[in-house]
């Protein structure tokens, strides 16, 4: 209607009437649009008449027609003259080499987290990568993992990742975007206007590559930017020594750890290897007489590290400046106190922290969280080196990194070029920074300054939206590559499978303008090792096989330097402190403990992985705790708007015990606009009030609430439960009160002095005598019995375990709004309880797979026998059997039994299938599924054991969440060889099964936990 | 005819008869099959089978909505697996056993007052059996697998799993519904007979005749019906107590604390015949007002009903008292956390509710007004019947969310599919019903019959 409303008024009646009065006039008109000649009328016509638009008077003459007619006539002749191509189709006569359908085949490469690489082995089947593993050889993994390296198997197959070159919003071609890439390089030969923005790079090939390019371009220049990397760690190296070195830790060496802030078991570099460490020195298999370490944890924001602690003191992470100084004061560094010292930090804890620190030079570590500012990570290095560790305990190198820049300042000089109008072409290599760039460089709009924008990516995400170009980024299972561990061991990246889609890695993209162009990534790495190692030709070959069946260039660790702090990096530092009113409040930005920063929030596994503490799923929340949010006058659910530096943030606030007062925990990573279909959507987006100014700790927060309501999905409850086994109250969340003569004792707790004591203490005599309670011969076991042991006192519920058992046994994901429905499908959980008050409660952690009982409730009841107990003990789960009568769920005290309430897995989406282990079932709606023991595994090497004629051996069977578990707090085997490694722990004096008065006689056993507090401290 | 004859008619003398006054069997046949074969269709009726159908159809939607998704369109969840399915189930199975034993237990204990309701009290036992028996169907995850549970030949070599109670729920519940579907088709071979000789359209006769299996009154034929209604009676009398126990022991052979316990077969059973007395007095109070029966289902009735339901109302009550007794004198930590769970936890509210609708306000029940006074009557069965469906939930839902490990625990709120599925059984049960009053005689003619008869007897010996 409007439209042609808007045609009739711009009728030019004028013209109209001169045309008709011309010499040339129509003899007839079909409208007064036509007669004016009108634009509209012009385009009506094209729209309308398209063949005769533009044609005018001419008409098709008889020539016109005969070519026609020869045209088709020849192309008809030609067409016949096609001769098809013989295909041939030859049933494998010789097979590929070792592929054998069935058996899959391991492949070593490595996997990238803030450009730090870890080492992995990849299960592939018949050419397919079905599941990850930590590679034993690589020192970042000594074959265990994390959330993330399992996960990515799933970012891997997502169906949402970028799967065609895009130009303009259009499907184009990578030879289209080479070739503009290539004209786009003769634009400027010195390269003026050519900026390459990428993540953390610690890839020598990539490297050099880069290099390459800017000797080539040499007005180029080159940014680093990571929404949660290591600048403060790079700066504090930098104010410390002058220089940006890495730093490595021993902690396996360490008797007195002092975390300030840093979570070193779950995040940061090297945090795979570091848990192992860690872990093995809270060993106790050596019974009383064993020597744990002691850590010593102050953060805001309770984290797995902080759960582990012996003694965890809650401060505001800006506090973290304030206590640094008086314990570097204590070990004898020069510091001035803190300008607005803080009242909250408790002496006697310095004072006792301090001591112990004293009492194990040498032996003790000091170390930053890498949200802390540089100064206290120079204060940390001041410590380490106070303390005599320097050497022992702490291992400085060369950065691993190519080029260790200050990359917000990086980011910020790329920025100041944009809006100067100085880029021509940006290329963006990986990273979202329209996403995740802090808020105040406005970083949409300056990027559209840029002339010709490139992104290469894995998704077509909020970045590659705002590009002319955008090009899908390799995944690692599907390119070559290299990067360094966390101590500079080189592992080479090599592809499990060609790409999935039009996918090219970095190396390819960069290789565009240099003379490499065109290059595979193959020859790209493979080059650069060649021409880096004196090897050559055969003793190159044999190295780089060698290189890549390891995972890893032997010896190629970054050597120790020698360094020592400045003596003036304290004055020098100081303008830089951190403090501000202690009563203020405060927000913290922190990556994500399931999705990182953003990277993985298409993932639906990680997603839905419950957090460690919080046990939240698919958001992240405003973060306080209990005393702030009695202050404030919010509960968990409370909707509120967030104001920070005049920027605001709606989100709903979530209560967590033991979080330190006056400080706000914003977990980045959430509220995507474009994160594909997991992605978008969930949560809250932190980067909306994270400035340049404050990265990490931002003073100066307020909160209002908005009178709505958010509901969280989270799968445990928090209740407070005291020591009768009365709920008190929901709300308040607090302590499970285990111990005592009352409580249930699920989790077993003794301090060391208490073990020495009593090293029987989680043993309990009325349970231990229910054994012979039966008047019914108990099974018989001839061959194997298998069973698990899981050391609490090990564990550092990182979730690895849970994720890998997701991606092994094809567990669904079910959405946010069927885990509040509880519904979720984990076949092993982290329960998680806290005793003591709810301002620094005591947290513990205890993972819960299936116990496969002796005495299974699950199994007497199933009306149709599809949960059997088998010869070698184990509730074996038969789908196909199972109608769905749930009643096997109802009575499993332990509740490990998973419902399929609706078809919850995908049985859709293609590129999924390529994904799943080939040898577990992939469960339809209204079935059963629990924890199996990777029966699939079990049997596998039963299978081999009996080709080869022998009985299986300890440690052959590995279940999925033993390998992941970066702790070696689980350990499966046979429980009928009095010498295999799970008999021996079921032997420790720590032994204990869950619910044992129940008679289920559980095959899965617990280690109970044992602290080692300082007596000093009486928290 | 009966009103010329006073000899005939049942004694004036007897201040609390069980039957009214001046009845023949002529009268007593004309009332109870006129209401079949000559009472028009009236609109009350109607309407009422409507609302019924209308939730019948809601129960199709349902069950439609189920097939397709799967049982998570209910409120379920790990740890309560169970939800309103099992506690429809056990409510419904309950309500049939008031039919079971009016017809049985109180046939064979010769129990005259039962003659006028044991029919429609059979009717709604079979036609709750139905409804109860939907639904362990409908809450399978995989329902098309039912036969899962039966034993058959199968080349799977594979047998239901004898020791769990749920298959004994197949044979019990089965069984049940079988028994009581022949007891009460026997019983209305005689009516369908009267039924069939009185009825004018061609359609109804050659229908009932079939229906009547050419029953012609010989006295083999009553010969035969009496001892195949005293066997019946007699198969049907251990089944009123079997079937709830057996679905008792659905609970109390599992683990859970508020299961696993006891003393659940009598007081299942206590239970059953509570509610199954309190639902047949909600049907009988508005039949006997609209269908102007109060002569046959008469005061003395109701009476008789009303001390039955107070007498197990207070088994039942027993058993509450001494489930939470057992609890704590047991000093199982999870039994006592069961009971204080239930006096003060999240689902409190509803057990103190069942207290009150199963024991505090049916004491009420001890006065003899209030036995007399019909419309106080139906209200204090409504009450009873809710107070047995909340027992069944507070056994199942609060049992089940807070078991042994505090991290699973977790509260079954009912969505609307839970709710729709329990109302759409009513509209089963309630459009059966409707057909039931109007298609077949809702009391029994012949032992009403032969009640006016033995009143007429002693009578005349008097």
């Amino acid at each position: 209607m409007s439209e042609d409303s808007k045609l009739k008024n711009s009728i030019d009646l004028v013209a109209a009437r001169a045309k008709l009065a011309g010499a040339g006039a129509p003899r007839l008109w079909q409208s007064l649009e036509e007669l004016s000649g009108t634009p509209q009328s012009q385009e009506f016509r094209e729209y309308e008449f398209p063949p005769i638009a533009g044609k005018g008077n001419d008409e098709i003459n008889r020539r016109d027609v005969l070519k026609l007619m020869a045209a088709s006539a020849a192309l008809t002749g030609l067409s016949a003259c096609t001769k098809l191509p013989t295909e041939k189709i030859v049933p494998y006569v010789r097979p590929p080499e070792e592929i054998l359908p069935g058996r899959p085949l391991f492949y070593a490469t490595s996997l990238f987290q803030a450009g730090v690489a870890t080492g992995v082995l990849v299960e592939s089947h018949t050419g397919r990568p079905t599941k990850i593993e930590g590679n034993p050889e690589h020192p970042g993994s000594l074959g265990s993992s994390d959330v993330f390296s399992q996960a990515s198997i799933l970012n891997f197959w997502d169906p949402d990742r970028s799967q065609s070159v895009i130009f303009d919003g259009r499907v184009s071609t990578w030879s289209d975007f080479s070739a503009a890439m290539g004209d786009a390089r003769t634009i400027s030969p010195k390269g003026a206007g050519l900026r390459i923005l990428t993540k953390t790079i610690t890839s020598p090939t990539l490297g050099a590559q880069i290099r390459t390019l800017l000797a080539q371009f040499p007005a180029a220049k080159w940014h680093q930017y990571e929404a949660c990397g290591g600048d403060s760690v790079r700066e504090g190296a930098r104010l410390a020594f002058g220089r940006p070195v890495t730093t490595v830790y021993h902690f396996d060496q360490a008797d007195v750890v002092v975390s300030l802030d840093a979570d070193f078991l779950t995040c940061g570099a090297g945090h795979v290897r570091y848990a192992r460490d860690f872990a093995s020195r809270r060993d106790l298999s050596a019974g009383p007489s064993s020597k744990l370490n002691r850590l010593y944890v102050a953060e805001s924001m309770p984290t797995s590290t902080g759960a582990v602690s012996d003694h965890r003191l809650p401060v505001r992470s800006a506090d973290v400046d304030d206590l640094a100084r008086q314990l570097a004061a204590a070990a004898g560094v020069a510091v001035p106190p803190s300008a607005n010292a803080s009242a909250k930090i408790p002496a006697a804890w310095v004072g006792a922290v301090g001591r112990d620190l004293a009492a194990h030079r040498g032996s003790s570590i000091v170390i930053a969280g890498d949200h802390q500012p540089p100064f206290v990570h120079a204060l940390a290095h001041a410590m380490n080196a106070a303390l005599g560790n320097v050497g022992k305990t702490v291992v400085y190198t060369e950065s691993i990194e190519v080029s260790p820049v200050n990359q917000l300042e990086s980011l910020r000089d790329l920025v100041n070029d944009l809006n100067a109008g100085h880029v021509d072409l940006l290329v963006i290599l990986g990273g979202n920074p329209v996403y995740d760039a802090p808020a105040d460089f406005d970083f949409a709009t300056a990027l559209q300054k840029a002339k010709l924008r490139v992104h290469s990516g894995l998704y077509q995400d909020e970045t590659a939206e705002l590009c002319h170009w955008h090009a899908p980024a390799a995944h690692s299972l599907e390119s070559w590559s290299d990067g360094r561990a966390f101590d500079g061991t080189v592992g080479i990246v090599q592809p499990l499978i060609a790409p999935l889609y039009d996918n090219h890695s970095a190396h390819e993209v960069i290789a565009l303008f240099t003379s490499d162009s065109g290059k595979t990534g193959h020859e790209l790495v493979r080059g650069y090792w060649q021409s880096q190692r004196p090897e050559k030709d055969k003793a190159f070959e044999a190295l780089w096989e060698t290189s890549l069946h390891d995972g890893l260039v032997a010896g190629s660790a970054l050597p120790a330097i020698s360094v020592a702090p400045h003596a003036d990096f304290v004055s020098v530092g100081q303008s830089t402190a951190a403090g501000g009113d202690p009563n203020a409040l405060e927000a913290v930005f922190r990556p994500d403990p399931s999705i990182g920063d953003g990277e993985f929030s298409n993932n639906s596994w990680l997603q839905e992985t419950p957090k460690p503490i919080t046990r939240l799923t698919w958001d992240n929340a405003v973060m306080i705790g209990p005393a702030t949010a009695q202050q404030l006058g919010v509960t968990t659910g409370d909707y509120v708007t967030l104001t920070l530096a005049g920027r605001h943030l709606d989100a709903g606030v979530y209560i967590v015990p033991g979080h330190a007062d006056n400080s706000v925990t914003l977990h980045l990573g959430f509220g995507r606009a474009r994160g594909g279909s997991v992605g978008t959507g969930p949560g809250f987006n932190s980067y909306l009030v994270r400035a340049s100014s404050a990265p990490w700790i931002a003073p100066g927060a307020q909160i209002a609430k908005t009178g709505k309501k958010y509901s969280f999905a989270s799968t445990q409850q928090q209740y407070n439960i005291d020591h009768d086994g009365h709920q008190v109250d929901e709300e308040s969340t607090a302590a499970m009160g285990q111990g005592g003569e009352h409580g249930r004792d699920l989790v077993r707790i003794a301090t060391m002095e208490e073990f020495r004591k009593d090293p029987s203490f989680a043993k309990n005599p009325e349970e231990e005598d229910t054994k012979n309670l039966t008047i019914y011969p108990g099974f018989k076991y001839d061959g194997y019995a298998w069973g698990m042991s899981i050391d609490l006192n090990r564990c550092i519920g990182c979730n690895a375990c849970v994720v890998a058992c997701q991606s092994e046994n094809n567990i669904a994901v079910v959405g946010k709004d069927q885990v509040e429905r509880g519904r979720a499908m984990h076949w092993i959980r982290i329960d998680t309880y806290f005793r003591g008050n709810l301002d620094n409660p005591e947290m513990y952690y205890e993972p819960l797979p299936c116990m496969q009982c002796e005495n299974a409730p699950c199994e007497y009841v199933c009306p149709v026998g599809a949960t059997t107990h088998n010869a070698e003990g184990l509730n074996d789960m038969t789908y196909n059997r199972c109608v769905g009568t749930r009643y096997c769920s109802n009575n499993c005290p332990y509740k490990v039994r998973r419902f399929n309430f609706y078809l919850f897995s995908d049985y859709k989406t293609p590129s999924l299938y390529g994904m799943r282990n080939p040898n577990v079932t992939v469960r339809s709606r209204g079935v059963m599924e629990k924890c199996t023991y990777c029966v699939q595994r079990i049997n596998a090497a039963k299978i081999r054991s009996e080709e080869e004629n022998r009985l299986i051996r300890d440690g052959e069977i590995i279940t999925a969440c033993q390998s992941a578990c970066p702790a070696e707090a689980i350990v499966f085997g046979n429980i009928n060889d009095p010498n295999s490694k799970v008999a021996k722990l079921k032997a420790q004096t720590r032994d204990y099964r869950l619910l044992e008065d129940l008679n289920t006689r559980p095959r899965t056993t617990y280690l109970a936990r044992v602290r080692n507090p300082n007596p000093e401290i009486h928290d | 005819m009966a009103s010329e004859d006073s000899h005939n008619t049942v004694g004036v003398a007897d201040p609390d008869p069980i039957i009214g006054p001046g009845h023949t069997f002529e009268t007593v046949t004309d009332k109870i099959s006129s209401i079949v074969l000559t009472r028009p269709v009236t609109p009350g009726w109607v309407f009422g089978l409507l609302i019924a159908f209308s939730a019948l159809m809601l129960l199709n939607l349902v069950v439609t909505l189920l097939m397709i998704k799967g049982v998570g369109i209910w409120g379920i969840r790990i740890p309560t697996a169970w939800g309103f399915a099992i506690v429809n189930f056990v409510w419904w199975i309950g309500i049939g056993h008031a039919g079971t034993l009016i017809s049985a237990i109180l046939l064979l204990l010769h129990q005259k007052w039962r003659t006028s309701i044991n029919r429609f009290a059979e009717a709604m036992t079979l036609f709750a059996v139905m409804c109860a028996g939907m639904f362990p169907l409908l809450h399978m995850g995989r329902p098309w697998l039912f036969f899962y549970l039966m034993p058959y030949p199968n080349p799977m070599w594979m047998w239901p799993q004898f020791r769990s109670p749920l298959v004994w729920d197949v044979f019990a519940v089965s069984t049940y519904l079988t028994v009581s579907l022949l007891f009460w088709y026997v019983g209305l071979i005689p009516d369908l007979a009267t039924l069939r000789d009185r009825a004018k359209p061609k359609a109804a006769k050659i229908i009932y005749g079939m229906l009547s299996m050419g029953w012609r009154g010989s006295a083999v034929h009553w010969s035969r019906y009496e001892t195949a209604s005293l066997l019946l009676a007699g198969l049907a009398t251990p089944l009123v107590v079997s079937v709830h126990t057996v679905v008792s022991f659905d609970f109390t052979i599992g683990i859970i604390p508020g299961w696993h316990t006891t003393i659940f077969p009598p007081y299942f059973v206590a239970g059953a015949i509570y509610s199954g007395f309190a639902m047949v007095l909600t049907l009988a109070i508005p039949i006997r007002k609209f269908y102007h029966l109060e002569d046959l289902v008469t005061a003395r009735h109701l009476d008789i009903m009303a001390k039955v339901m107070l007498a197990t109302g207070l088994i039942v009550a027993y058993g509450y008292l001494l489930e939470a007794f057992l609890a704590f004198y047991s000093g199982d930590q999870y039994e006592i956390y069961m009971m204080t769970n239930r006096f003060h936890g999240p689902y409190a509210p509803l057990y103190w509710m069942l207290i009150s609708c199963n024991i505090i306000i049916p004491q009420l029940l001890w006065s003899r007004r209030v036995r007399r006074n019909v419309g106080l009557l139906f209200v204090l069965s409504l009450v009873v019947n809710t107070g047995m469906w909340l027992e069944r939930f507070v056994i199942v839902v609060i049992s089940l969310s807070r078991d042994f490990i505090p991290s699973s625990w977790g509260m079954y709120y009912p969505t609307r599919w839970d709710w729709a599925t329990y109302i759409g059984t009513f509209g089963l049960f309630f459009t059966l019903f409707f057909l039931f009053i109007r298609f077949l005689p809702m009391i029994s003619i012949v032992e009403v019959r032969s009640l006016v008869h033995e009143t007429n007897e002693e009578k005349g010996h008097s």
